[in-house]
């Protein structure tokens, strides 16, 4: 079952590997080697997609990552659908199964092709214009319709199963391309026994000469000379060589993106294998050899399957041995068409014309088409195509002045090859933000000056043809790698002029003629030219206007010829017009691929304490804060959050409780400048702190707004433990050293981290002395010896601990520090001895209601980043006599004093059973409408057991003086009745603290 | 990614460093004695030059230590990077 | 005005869509003007309608130094939205969404505004803290926004995962009905549209070069490369470029530009009902009309006005996408750039008088200005015409900074957006 359109021999193809694949449900055969369009193709079958806004029928135009038309999806399994793809880039693999898109009920029956009848009515830009009447019917009619006609092919469904890697890459000289120019470049680059990477975008190296057939290079064919090079380079170890790689983005100083296609070509990737691969190369040198693109012609219905480029005929039919039909106009205005002509009849396929827009088109190409007794038409334009679902005949006409053409003839076909020139690629150029200039001659935009250490090489600086492309590629390898070593290729090759046509061709059709631009996006000249009359002169409006080159190709066909027909209706030369900006990524980039190893469970770092998995086995319901898992509550049987808390609560405040505070951030403030270090930074005043003392030190920012907490032990006259909020740690000891290295460099301070070092364990409840008494060594628990409010160094269960008397409960409290090693040893131990006693392990949540029965503060819950350490309640934490510390300044500004403030105030329900919301309003008259006085807000609101009531504390304006008043709080069902307290609700006194 | 030189470490990735804002403004040794607009000025008003920035980076993956650059914020180039507590190099930018 | 219609498109069409005419005219401009405003993205162009419209200023400039709309109004991914704390913030915002609501009828040109909903996603016990604080601020001050469920954030938006596999599972959302998206070039083309149409000189190209003050310390003229300009009132509306050119005037202020990037996938049949955003985890995405998943995240850690960022910081944008949308793992990235944005020390912008008199700023917007633009065009024309400021941009000023009247969201919310 051979393939109608497929040669019997040649190309880079094994005909005896026959592939199976399906398009549409049809079966179809392949074989090794093929892309998804090279099949099709050989199959006979053009048409392989529909337009985006008219839903035209489209076939296959180029042959390689600058395809417009020719987008299927392909889908491999049900979680493994990739919509877009080009089918000039998809490697066959037997099984395949692809689909075209953006088509309803089929691709050769498409509904959505209605649109094409309104095209008078709808030109660029329509939908500013109109879809405002009546204003609701946008949302809910226009829109909607909009959306559903729009966008390609369908989204996955279902989550992505495969891998992605990343990896980070050196080398001197990264060399993008593997054409003629880029193989020259990285073989005298690798003579350097330098690091020298290539890649290239295809399945293959070797570019262009891939589908070179008659060319010598150093005396042997062009594909010895390839293969010779290939096997010499591979042979060098300095040298890395990556296929199917998409350079797609030239990033700052150096550094390029590239994704590597690792097993979306093979039939059966094994289980598990990587998708795709991330390379992130930091270059000394780049050596971009990005090639040429070729350039459609642009006339009226330019657009009709079987109408493609001519060099990606060429290479269907010398790479894939794959005929575009049986007979074909050659449409061009280059002398690159001639050489597909030669080939195409030399394969057997008829030329029913080469017409040719130039009128004395001469040079050796032109003569050997001649020769070979092929027509050529001098002079004459291509003004058209017939057909519908395949192109079966062309228009052409001869050009008598500019822009007029003669009588037409039709010339029948079943194929269009058509070229008008070829374009530099200098998108990676571009994007390294190097300059490119217009260059007149050869009427291309070529890059000018770098701005990053990299040259351009071949015909991507416009350096056409196999002899130039190969002597500038090694001279830019040898310049890459500052290794003087020089090579004159020998090359025998037909070679044409370099020069093409720019935009739209003469033609005689009338005015609702569509001459695609941009095919994927259907822009049309006429479009283009309705943008210059609506008066956009800008490139970059013209092309937002018309949406041309904003397809999935990213004009790489259709931007040069856009500016050719804008530079005619705005009668200004196109360097005038200037050129919008190239942006990575060249080619479109998987998502998954960027994202990597990052998901689920690796998506960030997950920090845990030693006692966690102890945790983790009685069943604790863990919260993220910040990196770090940390116990919430503990359920017992069936409890849900509020009847653990409750139970974990009245247990704390009647017996014990074991609470993991090891995620608490603990920086050591050690040097003979520590005490004055500490003055400098907290507000609290710290050089009378006594040694075995504690202290609550409050860290504000510059701007005076309460940043951080926690208890601050003195070890030792120079030595300071310091501890922060979980979440804070990192950013206070940033600021600590910010202000130390560069502010206050005279101090001789050291600052670490030492969060990992110690595990933290809170005993806190009567019971607290009791439990723990029989488990220290050395250290006396009497509240003579250690009061509240100090800290003790000693042994507990064998090990070294710093044994810190404080409460964040308001009962006796104990927090045990032991170096991380022994956390869960000691944890268990304490679990152990508290058991008589009743000892119950708490979380996160209990620890909250607990503090907040106190009215203490947790920063960011109270604080918000916009609250002084007066607003809550703070002053008396202040050094008075402290001449400064970061934040004094700016707590003098007038704002700082207004009475209006927030500051801190307990609230009570009138009925004690509604427990407010965190985050509600409050407000001082009932009963108001939106938008209401706001007052203040709620902070943090729980049930407390052991008050048998409901409790909130909240940011009131003005709040300190408001003790005693009924305020409210608005809710959707009506205001809540609140009165104003003190924030501490239990235990005012403070007596339970000393057991 | 920017590649930025440490001058303690070497050139090393700018994952390895976090900004630490403009360069050179010391903070004042009285902050009590500034009246209300110096002390904004110290606290808030800031250069943002298009060209030439001396700015502060931290290595803090690295050596951890503070440091000083020149870069051109017209092209992300960097002129020279130099240890805290050393003078602003007279240099001119690219773009100065 | 040329009026834009159905009607009118299809009269066109029959004509070959030749009868259409420039949309704005392309004038030199004029030795002098009333009023000039410095920056032609939608802040600078309404500003410049509004001047015209509502405070008979005719005779005004719009001195643009590139192209129309091809600062950050071009460049960003277009979320509209209100729910912001605090009253002062929610007053300016919402101002903006009640003017978005008419604007396609009021400049006669399709500014697609779609009222999608954001929903802001909350990953952890504190995110749940801080979004209900927000919607129940916003109710009491009349902005919709409401607290849902998990499984009511799904329904809303069925591609988002709600499984506990995630590193940080979504606990819940606050949706904003009234958010949405609209088409960003639009907004500068329909505003400078409307304002050529009552006389505004719409100058692109033209680059201002200085800021020239009389005796008295006042505005007098500006320098461009188009010639020297009187005016006695300059409005800057300049984004990232706010403090060069304030700098011409002696002013400084307390910003920074930083670069910021957004990212389009490949489009694709409509799969993604609205916006969804995550500060927690550093993404947010809509589908626009075009079919393109439009997505952006946070700025890059430096100043910088090269308009582009590093690959990691999409990365990690794409990263959060992925976790949120496990099935958008195999979407294509088609097209990145980035943008200059100006940031304050609060994160709230300034739209006020300087301290030089005649002129005027409107900059400060961080990641969030798109939304803002017609509001901050309407309150900057007001304090521009009145020389004082409106009451809804009355508490933006630079002032706030010495005075410690700060209005800081971010601190907050720990929202940057």
């Amino acid at each position: 079952m051979s393939a109608p359109f497929r040669t019997d021999a040649g190309g880079q193809i094994d005909r005896r590997k026959s592939l199976t694949f399906t398009f549409d449900g049809r079966t179809f055969q392949g074989v090794e080697g093929d892309t998804l369009a090279s099949a099709l193709l050989a199959n006979g079958v053009h048409l392989m997609g529909r337009s985006f806004k008219y839903h035209r029928p489209r076939g296959v135009l180029g042959a390689g990552s600058e395809e417009p038309n020719a987008l299927v999806s392909v889908r491999r399994d049900k979680a493994r659908v990739t919509p877009n793809l080009r089918a000039t880039q998809v490697e066959l693999y037997d099984g395949l199964v692809a689909q075209s898109q953006n088509r309803w009920p089929s691709l050769n029956f498409d509904m959505g092709a209605v649109t094409s009848l309104l095209s008078p009515f709808i030109p660029a830009g329509f939908y500013y214009k109109t879809f405002m009447w009546p204003r609701k019917a946008w949302d809910h009619l226009y829109e909607p319709a909009i959306r559903a006609a729009a966008g390609l092919g369908d989204a996955p469904t279902e989550a992505d199963p495969d891998r992605y890697l990343n990896r980070f890459a050196h080398c001197e000289v990264l060399v993008i391309g593997a054409g003629p120019a880029g193989l020259a470049a990285a073989l005298a680059a690798s003579k350097s026994g330098q690091r020298v990477m290539l890649v290239d975008e295809q399945a293959q190296f070797g570019g262009s000469l891939l589908a070179v057939t008659d060319a010598l290079i150093d005396g042997k064919p062009a594909q010895v000379w390839l293969d010779e090079t290939l096997a010499t380079l591979a042979a060098n170890p300095k040298v890395t060589m990556i296929c199917r790689a998409n350079a797609f983005g030239y990033f700052a100083h150096n550094m390029i993106g590239i994704t590597e296609r690792l097993s979306e070509h093979q039939a059966h990737p094994d289980a598990g294998a990587p998708r795709e691969r991330l390379w992130q190369v930091r270059a000394r040198e780049v050596v971009l050899a990005t090639g040429a693109i070729e350039r459609p012609l642009v006339f009226p219905d330019n657009d009709r399957p079987g109408v493609l480029l001519a060099d990606a005929a060429r290479i269907y039919l010398n790479r894939y041995g794959v005929k575009p039909g049986k007979r074909v106009v050659v449409a061009t205005g280059h002398d690159e068409a001639y050489r597909a002509a030669l080939d195409m009849h030399r394969a057997g396929v008829e030329i029913a014309a080469i017409v040719d827009a130039r009128p004395y088109p001469r040079g050796p190409l032109v003569e050997a088409a001649k020769a070979a007794g092929l027509t050529v038409r001098e002079g004459y334009a291509i003004t058209g195509t017939i057909g519908e679902l395949r192109v079966n005949g062309a228009y052409i006409a001869p050009i008598i002045a500019a822009g007029q053409v003669g009588q037409t003839e039709t010339l029948s076909c079943d194929g269009v090859l058509m070229s008008g020139g070829f374009t530099p690629s200098v998108h990676l150029f571009s994007q390294s933000r190097g300059k490119v200039v217009w260059d007149e001659t050869l009427e291309t935009y070529l890059p000018g000056q770098s701005a990053e250490a990299e040259r351009s090489a071949g015909a991507c600086r416009g350096r056409f043809g196999l002899a130039q492309a190969l002597a500038d590629g090694f001279a830019a390898g040898a310049d890459a790698a500052r290794h003087p070593v020089t090579h004159s290729f020998a090359v025998e090759a037909v070679e044409g002029d370099p020069k093409g046509v720019v935009g739209a061709l003469p033609h005689n059709r009338g005015q609702g003629a569509k001459a695609f631009i941009d095919w994927q996006n259907d822009v049309t000249t006429k479009d283009l030219k309705l943008a210059v009359r609506e008066g956009f002169q800008s490139i970059e409006h013209i092309k937002r206007y018309t949406t041309t080159g904003m397809a999935t190709d990213q004009g790489k066909t259709s931007n040069l010829n856009a500016l050719g027909v804008i530079s005619d209706a705005l009668h200004r030369p196109i360097p005038q017009i200037g050129l919008t900006t190239f942006r990575m990524p060249y080619t479109p980039v998987t998502f998954g691929v960027l994202a990597g190893m990052a998901r689920g469970d690796l998506f960030d770092p997950i920090r845990t304490t030693p006692i966690h998995d102890w945790a983790v086995e009685q069943g604790a319901v863990f919260e993220d804060v910040s990196l770090w898992k940390r116990a919430r509550f503990f359920p017992q049987g069936r409890e849900d959050m509020e009847a653990a808390v409750r139970r974990e609560c009245l247990s704390v405040r009647k017996d014990c409780g074991i609470f993991d505070a090891s995620t608490l951030g603990k920086i050591e403030v050690v040097g003979p400048d520590a005490a004055e270090f500490m003055n400098r930074m907290y507000i609290n005043a710290w050089t009378k702190l006594g040694v075995g003392k504690c202290r609550y030190g409050i860290l504000c920012r510059e701007d005076g707004f309460v940043t951080d907490d926690g208890v601050v032990g003195r070890i030792a006259h120079d030595r300071f433990h310091v501890t922060t909020t979980t979440g804070g740690a990192a950013r206070v000891l940033g600021m600590m050293e910010d202000y130390l290295q560069t502010e206050w460099p005279e101090l001789n301070v050291w600052l670490t981290s030492t969060t990992e070092q110690w595990a933290v364990i809170a005993l806190q409840g009567p019971k607290a002395r009791t439990i723990l008494e029989g488990l220290v060594e050395g250290i006396d628990l009497s509240p003579e010896a250690l009061s509240h409010m100090s800290l003790t160094e000693g042994k507990i269960c064998g090990v070294p601990t710093r044994l810190f008397r404080v409460s964040f409960s308001g009962e006796l409290g104990f927090e045990i520090n032991v170096p991380a090693e022994h956390g869960r040893k000691v944890w268990e131990a304490i679990w152990a001895a508290g058991q008589p006693h009743g000892l119950t392990p708490y979380g996160t949540e209990t620890m909250h209601v607990l503090r907040a029965e106190k009215g203490f503060i947790i920063i960011g819950q109270e604080t918000d980043g916009t609250a002084t350490p007066d607003d809550v309640g703070l002053t008396w934490a202040v050094g008075k006599a402290k001449p400064d510390y970061v934040g004094k300044r700016s707590l003098a500004r007038p704002a700082m004093a207004d009475p209006a403030r927030k500051q801190l105030v307990g609230l009570l329900t009138q009925d004690p059973a509604v427990v407010l919301d965190e985050g509600a309003q409050i407000i001082v008259t009932r009963g108001q409408k939106p938008p209401m006085k706001l007052m203040g807000h709620v902070t943090s609101s729980y049930h407390s057991a052991v008050m048998g009531r409901s409790i909130a504390l909240a940011m009131v304006s003005g709040g300190r003086a408001r003790r005693g008043e009924t305020l409210h709080v608005p809710m959707p069902e009506g205001d809540i009745a609140v009165t104003v307290t003190s924030p501490v609700f239990y235990d005012p006194e403070g007596a339970r603290v000393n057991g | 990614m920017l590649l930025i030189t440490c001058p303690h470490c070497g050139p090393r990735p700018e994952l390895e460093f976090v900004h630490g804002g403009e360069a050179h403004i010391a903070r004042p040794a009285q902050p009590e004695a500034l009246n209300a607009e110096e002390w904004t000025e110290y606290l808030y008003m800031r250069a943002n030059p298009k060209g030439l920035h001396a700015e502060r980076w931290r290595h803090l993956h690295g050596c951890a230590r503070f440091f000083n650059a020149l870069r051109d914020t017209t092209t992300d180039q960097f002129v020279v990077t130099y240890k805290t507590g050393e003078a602003r190099p007279d240099l001119k930018g690219p773009a100065a | 005005m040329q009026k834009f219609s159905a009607f009118e498109l299809f009269k066109q069409g029959l004509n070959g869509q030749a009868g259409w005419k420039p949309q704005w005219r392309s004038p030199e401009p004029k030795a002098a003007y009333d009023a000039v405003i410095i920056g032609g993205g939608g802040h600078g162009l309404g500003a410049a309608y509004y001047l015209a419209k509502q405070h008979g200023m005719r005779n005004i400039a719009v001195l643009e130094k590139g192209w129309l709309g091809g600062g950050n109004t071009g460049r960003n991914t277009t979320i509209i939205r209100s729910n912001y704390l605090f009253d002062e913030s929610a007053g300016l915002y919402d101002h903006s969404v009640k003017l978005w609501e008419g604007l396609s009828q009021e400049l006669n040109y399709n500014v697609m505004f779609s009222q999608r909903g954001v929903m802001m996603l909350a990953h952890t016990v504190h995110d749940v803290q801080v979004f209900k604080r927000h919607v129940h601020a916003n109710r009491a001050n009349g902005v919709d926004n409401e607290w849902l469920s998990p499984e009511e954030a799904k329904a809303y938006c069925p591609p988002l995962n709600i499984s506990d596999n995630m590193r940080y599972p979504v606990l819940g959302a606050a949706l904003q009905r009234r958010g949405g998206t609209a088409r960003h070039d639009a907004v500068a083309w329909g505003y400078a549209r409307a304002a050529d149409d009552l006389g505004v000189d719409i100058i692109e190209n033209c680059e201002v070069t200085g800021i020239r003050r009389n005796a008295a310390g006042a505005v007098e003229a500006v320098e461009t490369t188009k010639g020297l300009i009187r005016t006695p009132k300059i409005g800057v509306s300049a984004a990232g470029h706010t403090s060069v050119v304030l700098g011409m005037a002696g002013v400084r202020l307390p910003l920074e530009s930083y670069p910021l990037q957004a990212l389009v996938s490949e489009p694709i049949k409509p799969v993604f009902p609205c916006v969804v955003m995550s500060n927690t985890i550093h993404a947010y995405i809509s589908q626009s009309d075009k079919g393109e998943l439009v997505i952006g995240a946070g700025t890059d850690i430096y100043t910088s006005y090269t308009q582009r960022g590093g690959l990691h910081i999409s990365q990690h944008t794409l990263e959060a996408i992925c976790e949120l949308f496990p099935a958008f793992r195999r979407m294509r990235m088609l097209r990145n750039w980035g943008g200059i944005v100006d940031v304050t020390p609060d994160r709230s912008p300034i739209v006020a008088k300087t301290p030089v008199p005649g002129l005027y700023v409107n900059c400060g917007w961080g990641t969030g200005g798109f939304k803002a633009t017609p509001g901050a065009a309407h309150t900057l024309a007001w304090t521009i015409a009145k020389d004082e400021p409106h009451p809804i941009n009355a508490p933006f000023t630079i002032e706030r900074f010495r005075d410690g009247h700060l209005i800081d969201e971010a601190a907050a919310a720990a929202v940057a957006h």
